[in-house]
């Protein structure tokens, strides 16, 4: 139970005054990403999605990343993560990250061998 | 511990009170709780994942699946959604500033922010039941092949989509209702049949010349692949149901994946923002009541507004894989 609350996001180059002006920063931050996701999303730029990056789209990187973005302010910022011992903040973080990472590691790796299979194999399902 | 030899700093350690990670024993359970379910979710997410990557060429494009606002016509793809992002994180908002103001043993604010926060969640909630019944009605309507595959229509003068409704021819026939007494499935007041039945959209498709069929194969440029007039003829022998709309079973937008992913993960987050509100609104009045002034701390808004984020945690990242990716 911090009270005392650490008030500098973006690793301290920006510094708020009180605690309720870092929640309000952070407010203006989320929705500037979530503005710039609806407006590629619209748009869909040529150029992010026809150029690929490890078998996905640019454009979908980009939404990944910038969602991660969000999730980390989310999680730092209103669930106070960021005044947490940093021990109870790795069991909360690292814990999931490695198992989702596997979890879609092996989900995926599978789905596209099972699309080549559906391609390439003698199933025929579009019909 | 009877030992004499144990020194004071031992004492402390193990004698209990101790806090290692910093944190109450409630607020670590909520955080346990959390990662469980975010495991969860990760789960449903990665499956959908899974099931995408494996139609990943006739997938729909979720652009033109969540295309309606309420009280607007047109096509207004992502709008909505998008506002309705930015309602949960205002919310999330409101809660931070309940805690904060809890902290500051400030109850009146306390109470007004969690009011807010309600509100937001009970929009939220609200948007979610109407988009879930924009998605159950359906839009242009479709046929289902034999093999579950479904077409949808393109006018070929404007290229836009074609309504069922636009083009189907009136031949009268008899069509079988299906009745209570034959199975065990309600359909309330409303008739079970679609609107059209196969023969009059076959029919108005075959008179209507400039009708085409879309299937649901994604070209290079990831938009769907609209068959030539001979082609669609000879396609249109391929189908055998009338689908307007989606459920569990059917879907007009595409893949049935789609449709069954969509009711179950929007529909889980759903039930947890719903929970939430509920949880909040027991909350709210235990602090309008003063249970945590005479507590002397507002922890228990500060463990409801921990649920709360998580909730708007999830929701960013159903937004990006249902309606962004």
């Amino acid at each position: 139970m911090a009270h005392e609350h650490k008030l500098a996001i973006f690793r301290g180059r920006l510094k708020f005054k009180s605690n309720t002006q870092k929640i309000w920063g952070v407010l203006i931050f989320l929705t500037l990403v979530t503005a710039v996701e609806v407006i590629l999303g619209i748009t869909k730029p040529y150029i992010l999605t026809h150029k690929y990056f490890i078998g996905m789209k640019l454009l979908n990187w980009i939404f990944i990343i910038l969602t991660l973005v969000k999730a980390y302010y989310i999680a730092w910022d209103f669930m106070h993560l960021r005044d947490e011992k940093s021990s109870l903040r790795r069991a909360i973080v690292w814990t999931p990250i490695f198992l989702v990472c596997y979890l879609i590691f092996i989900l995926l790796f599978e789905a596209d061998y099972i699309y080549t299979v559906y391609k390439d194999g003698f199933v025929k399902w579009n019909f | 511990m009877d030992t004499s030899v144990t020194p004071a700093a031992e004492e402390n350690v193990w004698g209990g009170g101790n806090k290692p990670l910093g944190a109450s024993y409630g607020k670590l359970m909520m955080w346990f709780f959390i990662v469980s379910d975010a495991l969860t979710f990760s789960g449903f997410l990665a499956a959908y994942g899974f099931s995408r990557f494996k139609f990943i060429e006739t997938w729909p494009i979720a652009d033109e699946v969540f295309t309606h606002v309420p009280f607007f016509h047109g096509n207004y793809p992502m709008y909505y959604v998008a506002f309705m992002t930015f309602i949960l994180i205002m919310s999330s908002v409101t809660m931070v500033l309940a805690v904060d103001a809890g902290h500051h043993m400030k109850k009146s604010k306390v109470v007004l922010y969690m009011f807010l926060t309600i509100i937001g969640g009970a929009i939220f909630v609200g948007s979610q039941a109407w988009e879930w019944a924009t998605f159950i009605k359906g839009d242009y309507g479709a046929l289902e092949t034999r093999g579950g595959r479904i077409l949808q229509f393109v006018n070929a003068d404007t290229g836009e989509r074609a309504a069922l409704g636009d083009f189907a021819a009136s031949i009268p026939d008899v069509r079988q209702e299906h009745l209570e007494q034959n199975g065990v499935w309600y359909y309330g007041d409303d008739s079970s049949l679609p609107t059209y039945s196969l023969n009059e959209v076959v029919e108005g498709f075959k008179s209507n010349s400039n009708i085409l069929i879309r299937t649901e194969l994604l070209t290079d440029e990831q938009e769907k692949t609209v068959l030539t007039r001979e082609e669609s003829l000879e396609k249109i022998k391929d189908a055998r149901i009338v689908v307007e709309g989606a459920n569990l079973v059917r879907n007009e937008y595409g893949s049935r994946l789609f449709a069954d992913f969509f009711f179950f993960i929007t529909g889980f987050h759903g039930f947890h923002v719903f929970s939430g509100v509920v949880i909040n609104i027991i909350i709210f009045f235990n602090v309008i009541l003063g249970t945590y002034e005479r507590r002397g701390h507002y922890e228990m808004v500060e463990k409801v507004g921990l649920y709360w984020h998580f909730v708007d945690l999830v929701w960013v990242f159903v937004f990006t894989f249902f309606y962004l990716v």
